[in-house]
């Protein structure tokens, strides 16, 4: 009765107060949208140019698989593949693709065969896409080519294995997601007690038989239910705007999502007790959630290749279990039983702020 | 309800009650007794000692030492039995701004622990004996000040409390709406309720029954407000004041 | 009072906020020297005239001058010569006295010498001396007031604008801050403020009772009690809840007040009131004495 008057309560601020929670809904919407296209890791319609040496018509239909994948456009063809360097200097072509003379007589008589593909290096990051582009493109060619039952000589790319349409929007939403519900829903509780501590309406509170931990679960439900609703709006668009896969059970991703937002939740709950003012609140909140899960969550830079100590602290952010939690079953179709140990954690990581919470709140007026 | 109560009609009673905050004594051996039905004032000025004095008294901080009783509870080991016993009103925190005056109501009741239907009848019992009926969906925001101050009342008094703590309560108010907020007051202790002031606004301190003046972490005077004013030859609770801090300052 | 002309002057002054009347016609007139006090509970209108004669809002009816100036027209000849403490004064929390002081200098331009003349007179005049390196925060509510009206005297001005300067702060400093204000009035400045407090009228030399944008009564104190038209008696003794009751059905009784163990009753009729509480309920003419009406009984009276 008790727990259910403050979750109204709560409700009501929630409700009332309606540009802030126009501006809650809105801005994981705005977010996702501005870095989901901003942050878009595809290049597409990268201009390459061509030295057909062999003039078959093998090597004109493997130009040809290049010239239809929506990455590549053949611009210029040469004769000679020494013109390449030229086509960069001028910025006319990022790659060229040299097909050697005996390319056509090689591939009929089922022989070994190798073609040269330069790429303009200045821009890393385009050359590695270019690569792996190419890479998966002649990796597609050697399968059509080799005869049923042998083993295709692709080269495995592990990054690349759960998606193989190279969609750069799979490795963006999930993390993006991530990010936006650990900050949304920090930033929510952030201020929910140090406002009553501000407006002097919690010491009416504390008079009350209410316990403790009546106040502080009565204070994360109804933020639960509003950072839920983020959740799906932002997974939502991910897979409805952004063609992220869903390989995975719905239900397997929601419920993750909830333990998720839980920590999230109950570490913003934490910092307002802790926190005199809001505005320190606030900003002690985007501190702790935006940074460390945009860096060391394994959602911009990979773990493994981080120096020992950081990836020590990257076990101790939520968004790097969810994020292992979210492309697994977006990406991999991944299940209870690969993510539990993820799960418990993340609820472990929540009970943990919860407590600190609780027991931070409890000590007496002093 | 309670046979100590009955007994010696005492409410509010505390024994030597000290609390330090490191070195600094904020509160020193407060001795007080406040019995049934009275309006009793416990008056000073900002950081004399009388918030962290309230707060012992209503089970939100732990004495260092000395005892106390509120209601009959012990104020250190039965801190969360008093809660349900007293009513704390301060007119300027009390209240939701942006919940409507009923369901400020229904938030004070169900803190309280108040089942739907007592619910239900308390606020309509409040909003009667507030006059505020009319004005039972507005948001509190928009009340002016001297209804507010009713409300805020009326929210302490859900749950048919023993003790009702105010706290400054009537500053700033138009001086009909807070001659009527004494007038419920009078009323109150008439029935029964002990009402517990605190103010360093000495004009509220006229309408107590008894007053004890706090400075510096020590009550100086305690007694009934004639009689003090009789023994130091004073007219106003005001004058009062002034002449008994600035002997306790020069003593 | 001086013949010469008045320091503040308002003629017919209205306001009004979308859907409300913040003041509908004020007439006042503050002369040189003198403590003028508006008196009246929050959202009676002070607020909203005293930044009228500080040029610091616009206003809808009338006209005002302060120090001979239109407030209107001439705000800058005006704004030199006033000192404004509004009613949340914020003081910067993270200076010192010290800086605070010197900031509020700067902004009035005050010149360097006599910056240092005025900063040593009123330090000893606010007793603020010992905490001069003290930061604002860790003043009292009472220290806070004297270090603001120390920023707003510190281009010595000749009028002052004080609003709620007394407002939640404790006896003591209260007294002293009005002692403060007393000696600026015997230097000359004209000091008009406000206040909710009713009893803080007697410390003004003349005061103007304001209640929803309109002036009730306006006088020195004594004046003004004299408007109440009915007198009071007040009984002691305990329980007089029930008496009260009791008292109020007497024909000659106008209201009925209990402030703890003591009862006021108004009563348009001294004697008939004697007779009626000693016939009916039985008390003795010499347990019931005549007591001097109250600011607020007046300010009550005017109201009905």
């Amino acid at each position: 009765m008790r727990l259910r008057a403050i979750i109204l309560k709560e409700f009501l601020h929630i409700f009332r107060d309606s540009r802030t929670l126009f501006l809650v809904l809105l801005m994981p919407v705005f977010m996702i949208f501005l870095y989901g296209w901003a942050v878009n890791l595809d290049a597409k319609n990268i201009q390459i140019a061509v030295a057909d040496l062999d003039q078959s018509p093998a090597s004109r239909y493997f130009i040809d698989k290049f010239a239809q994948s929506k990455y590549f456009q053949v611009t210029q063809y040469v004769t000679q593949p020494d013109e390449f360097e030229d086509l960069f200097r001028r910025y006319e072509v990022r790659a060229g693709i040299t097909v050697p003379a005996d390319f056509g007589k090689s591939i009929g008589n089922e022989f070994a065969t190798s073609v040269q593909l330069i790429v303009d290096g200045y821009d890393g990051n385009t050359a590695q896409t270019v690569l792996n582009y190419a890479r998966a493109i002649v990796a597609q060619y050697n399968t059509e080519l080799l005869p049923q039952g042998f083993e295709a000589p692709i080269e495995v790319i592990p990054r690349f294995l759960y998606n193989p349409s190279l969609e750069s929007g799979n490795f963006i939403v999930p993390g993006l997601a991530a990010v936006i519900l650990m900050m949304i829903s920090a930033l929510l509780t952030s201020v929910s007690i140090v406002r009553e501590k501000e407006t002097g309406t919690l010491e009416q509170i504390l008079v009350t038989p209410v316990h403790v931990i009546e106040t502080i679960v009565g204070k994360v439900i109804p933020y639960v239910f509003l950072a839920f609703m983020d959740g799906m709006l932002t997974i939502g668009i991910g897979v409805l705007v952004f063609d992220v896969q869903f390989e995975g059970a719905a239900w397997v991703l929601l419920t993750n999502t909830l333990v998720y937002l839980y920590s999230a939740l109950a570490l913003g709950l934490l910092i307002s007790t802790l926190a005199s003012t809001q505005q320190a609140a606030m900003a002690t909140a985007l501190m702790l959630t935006l940074l460390p899960s945009i860096m060391l969550s394994g959602f911009m830079f990979p773990i493994a290749g981080m120096p020992l100590i950081l990836q020590v602290i990257t076990r101790l952010i939520p968004a790097t279990y969810f994020l292992e939690i979210i492309r697994g079953v977006l990406l991999k179709g991944t299940g209870y039983a690969e993510l539990y140990h993820n799960t418990l954690i993340l609820f472990g990581i929540g009970t943990l702020f919860l407590l600190l919470a609780i027991r931070k709140f409890k000590v007496r007026l002093g | 309800m309670n046979a100590v109560i009955e007994d010696s009609n005492i409410v509010v009673e505390t024994h030597d009650l000290t609390r330090k905050f490191g070195k600094f004594v904020a509160v020193d051996k407060l001795n007080i007794a406040v019995k049934r039905g009275e309006i009793f004032g416990f008056l000073g000025a900002n950081g004399a000692g009388k918030t962290t004095a309230i707060r012992m008294l209503c089970g939100l901080l732990e004495p260092t030492s000395g005892t106390g009783t509120v209601a009959g509870f012990d104020i250190v080991k039965q801190a969360e039995r008093i809660k349900s016993r007293i009513g704390y009103m301060s007119q300027k925190f009390s209240l939701y701004n942006d919940l409507k005056v009923e369901e400020n109501l229904e938030f004070y009741g169900g803190v309280y622990g108040l089942d739907s239907r007592a619910l239900k009848q308390h606020i309509h019992e409040t909003l009667e004996r507030m006059n505020l009926q009319h004005v039972r969906t507005k948001m509190t925001a928009e009340l002016p000040l001297g209804w507010k101050q009713k409300l805020a009342l009326g929210a302490a008094l859900m749950h048919n409390p023993d003790i009702i703590f105010l706290d400054e309560a009537t500053g700033g108010v138009d001086p009909v709406a807070r001659r009527d907020f004494w007038d419920m007051i009078h009323d109150l202790a008439a029935h029964g309720k002990t009402i517990f002031v605190t103010t360093h606004y000495m004009d509220e301190a006229e309408y107590c029954h008894k007053i004890s003046i706090m400075h510096q972490s020590r009550v100086l005077i305690q007694g009934k407000v004639g009689d003090l004013k009789v023994q130091t030859g004073m007219k106003t609770v005001e004058e009062l004041f002034k002449h008994v801090v600035t002997q306790g300052d020069s003593a | 009072m001086s013949t010469s002309s008045p320091m503040i002057a308002a003629n017919d002054i209205k306001k009004t906020y979308k859907d409300t009347d913040a003041l509908r016609g004020i007439n006042l007139s503050v002369s040189r020297g003198e403590i003028f006090g508006l008196i009246g509970p929050d959202g009676a209108g002070k607020t909203s005239l005293m930044r009228i004669l500080c040029c610091l809002m616009s206003f809808d009816g009338g006209t005002a001058t302060v120090a001979g100036f239109d407030v209107e027209k001439q705000s800058g000849e005006i704004k030199k010569r006033l000192g404004y403490m509004p009613q949340r004064f914020s003081l910067y929390p993270d200076l010192s006295v010290g800086e605070n002081i010197r900031f509020f200098a700067s902004l009035f331009g005050v010149e360097r010498d006599a910056y240092q003349t005025r900063f040593a007179e009123l330090m000893q005049f606010s007793k603020l001396e010992p905490f001069i390196n003290r930061r604002a925060a860790a003043l009292s509510g009472g220290m806070k007031q004297k270090l603001a009206l120390s920023c707003t005297l510190i281009h010595t001005p000749e009028i002052l604008i004080l609003d709620e300067p007394t407002t939640g702060v404790d006896p003591i400093s209260r007294f002293e801050f009005w002692e403060m204000l007393r000696k600026l009035a015997r230097q000359g400045v004209t000091i008009l403020v406000s206040t909710p407090y009713m009893d803080e009228a007697d410390k003004c030399d003349r005061v103007a009772l304001i209640h929803k944008g309109n002036i009730l009564a306006v006088g020195t104190p004594s004046e003004i009690t004299q408007e109440f038209k009915h007198s009071v008696l007040e009984i002691e003794g305990a329980n007089l809840f029930d008496l009260r009751r009791d008292a109020e059905t007497l024909p000659s009784v106008v209201e009925v007040h209990l402030y703890g163990d003591r009862m006021h009753i108004v009563t348009s009729d001294i004697f008939r009131c004697q007779g009626e509480l000693q016939a009916k309920l039985g008390i003795s003419l010499e347990s019931v004495r005549k007591v001097a009406p109250s600011i607020e009984d007046t300010f009550i009276s005017l109201l009905k």
